[in-house]
């Protein structure tokens, strides 16, 4: 790791207790600028909970979180608009930050949705709406973006064009990324650091030794395994209309 | 200039129709309909309390109000009853509550159908002032928070992941919806404040599509309501509050008329 300055969050030992029951525990990492930091693990292992930990969504939690920005993107994994809320794009766009137009309709064209600037965000589809949510949170050129399964339900072509647009802003604007992902291909073409989880932290590293990981290997299966060490992108599976993603045999 | 009462009263009600408006709205956006209509009924209570102290009226209300506020979200803490039902609690016990300290205070004549439908020649130069100044107050603190508590309206996590203090933002607006029943009670009523809260922020949305048109045509749809309720009002002799709440309904209907011809238009 990279000198102390460089650092945007940092958890110690963080954990959140909820009526007697651990959702996560101990979970200790960083984020660096310019570093993507990805969070596997099952459903249920507690890795939207460690990223709302990092963001200080949740106020009652064990350890200790450390905030070094507050210019913060994030994309969170539901969101739920109340559609009593007449909103089109464009003021969704400006919700938590005041932007000029011009940047408004750059974010949008990166995401390949400028298209939609006018309409209302009650008739976008979920992978539209994706699309919108990852051109808000990079459009006020955070340090720190939080993408939280940011690419769900975009279709194949446009879920590979959306990793390679994260890796892309992290690089230029040399902000730090902490991305939660279920598909183990793009966690291995560009994170820097994976961290395992399954209510702890299983294990952590960079893609190769967590591959290599017993505990990786256990939990995910040894196919998995081979995917993350090999680097390639290997056609194993088939992505259903719906955007899911399911393995072949 | 104020000599005559419906000039007053005309005032006062463009005053408050200007608050109402952009307010309203976010009692439709966050589903606080409810929430405004126990806090008008505790206003009863805040009233009692002004006559039997000479209190000034809004001033009485809005600590009363603000009080009941304060207590809910207390109660929401520490009781596992569902929201709703802490909400009627508070509700019907502080109008009871009101109405008897009422029947104790013998001594003072009481205008219980001005208190619960409003009153256009209750309507002093003093209350006017106190309207504009207090409702210029309101929407100023509106304009300062407007930018957290829209967004966490729109998403909670959002705004408080990206440090917005959306908290802050709420317990701020609870007091603006305190200070507003304070501020109109005397022109609207109790019964009737929070349908000129969300009647004319209802009939917006049908003809909006984004957040300002909506806090636009809110305004606008309360300024007619009170014009024309108001007039009503004098020409049928009719309780002021129930004119100007009856004038929204109106407009809402022909909102709804707007609504078919959009679709029409679309297919």
């Amino acid at each position: 790791m990279s000198s102390e300055n460089n650092i945007l969050v940092k958890l110690k030992n963080a954990g959140i207790r909820q009526n007697d029951k651990w959702l996560v525990q101990g979970v200790s990492l960083e984020v660096e600028k310019g570093k993507i930091v990805t969070l596997i693990g099952p459903n249920g292992s507690g890795k939207s909970t460690t990223a709302k930990i990092a963001l200080g969504i949740y106020k009652k939690i064990e350890g200790n979180v450390e905030k070094f920005t507050d210019k913060i993107g994030y994309v969170p994994q539901k969101i739920s608009v109340d559609w009593t809320l007449p909103l089109r794009v464009h003021d969704f766009m400006v919700l938590t930050e005041n932007l000029k137009d011009e940047e408004i309709n750059k974010a949008l064209t990166l995401t390949g949705v400028l298209n939609l600037k006018n309409k209302n965000l009650g008739n976008l589809s979920g992978g539209e709406f994706q699309r919108v949510l990852l051109a808000r949170a990079i459009s006020k050129k955070p340090e720190l973006l939080v993408l939280d399964e940011p690419v769900q339900g975009v279709d194949f072509t446009g879920e590979i064009a959306l990793y390679k647009l994260i890796k892309e802003i992290s690089d230029r604007l040399n902000c730090g990324i902490l991305l939660i992902s279920h598909d183990l291909h793009t966690v291995m073409s560009a994170t820097d650091h994976v961290v395992c989880l399954n209510g702890h932290v299983c294990c952590s590293g960079s893609p190769i030794d967590v591959a290599k990981n017993n505990e990786y290997k256990a939990l995910f299966g040894e196919q998995a395994s081979q995917i993350l060490s090999r680097y390639e992108h290997k056609h194993d599976h088939v992505h259903s209309s719906d955007g899911s993603i399911k393995q072949k045999n | 200039m104020f000599d005559d009462f419906f000039i007053r009263a005309l005032f006062a009600g463009i005053g408050v129709a200007f608050v109402t408006g952009p307010l309203g709205c976010f009692v439709i956006w966050r589903r606080l309909s409810y929430f405004g209509d126990t806090l008008a009924h505790s206003a009863l209570l805040g009233v009692t309390i002004a006559y039997s102290l000479e209190f000034n009226i809004a001033f009485s209300v809005f600590i009363t109000s603000s009080l009941i506020a304060l207590i809910l979200v207390q109660l929401q803490n520490k009781t596992n009853l569902p929201g709703d039902a802490l909400l009627g609690l508070l509700a019907h016990s502080s109008l009871a509550v009101g109405l008897v300290v009422i029947g104790f205070l013998t001594f003072i004549r009481f205008d219980i159908m001005g208190l619960l439908f409003g009153d256009i020649l209750a309507v002093t130069v003093n209350d006017i002032y106190i309207i504009w100044f207090g409702g210029a107050l309101i929407l100023l603190i509106l304009k300062l928070i407007w930018k957290p508590l829209f967004a966490s309206t729109v998403n909670y996590e959002l705004a408080e992941a990206e440090g917005l203090n959306p908290d802050r933002a709420k317990a701020i607006f609870t007091i603006l919806m305190a200070a507003i029943i304070a501020i109109s009670i005397k022109m609207v009523g109790l019964l009737l404040i929070t349908g000129m809260l969300i009647i004319p922020a209802a009939m917006a949305r049908n003809i909006s599509d984004s957040p300002l048109k909506m806090v636009t045509y809110s305004i606008i749809g309360g300024l007619l309501s009170v014009l024309i309720g108001l007039f009503s009002s004098l020409e049928f002799n009719t309780p002021s509050g129930p004119s100007i709440v009856a004038a929204a309904l109106f407009l809402f209907i022909l909102s709804l008329l707007k609504i078919k011809q959009t679709i029409k238009l679309k297919n």
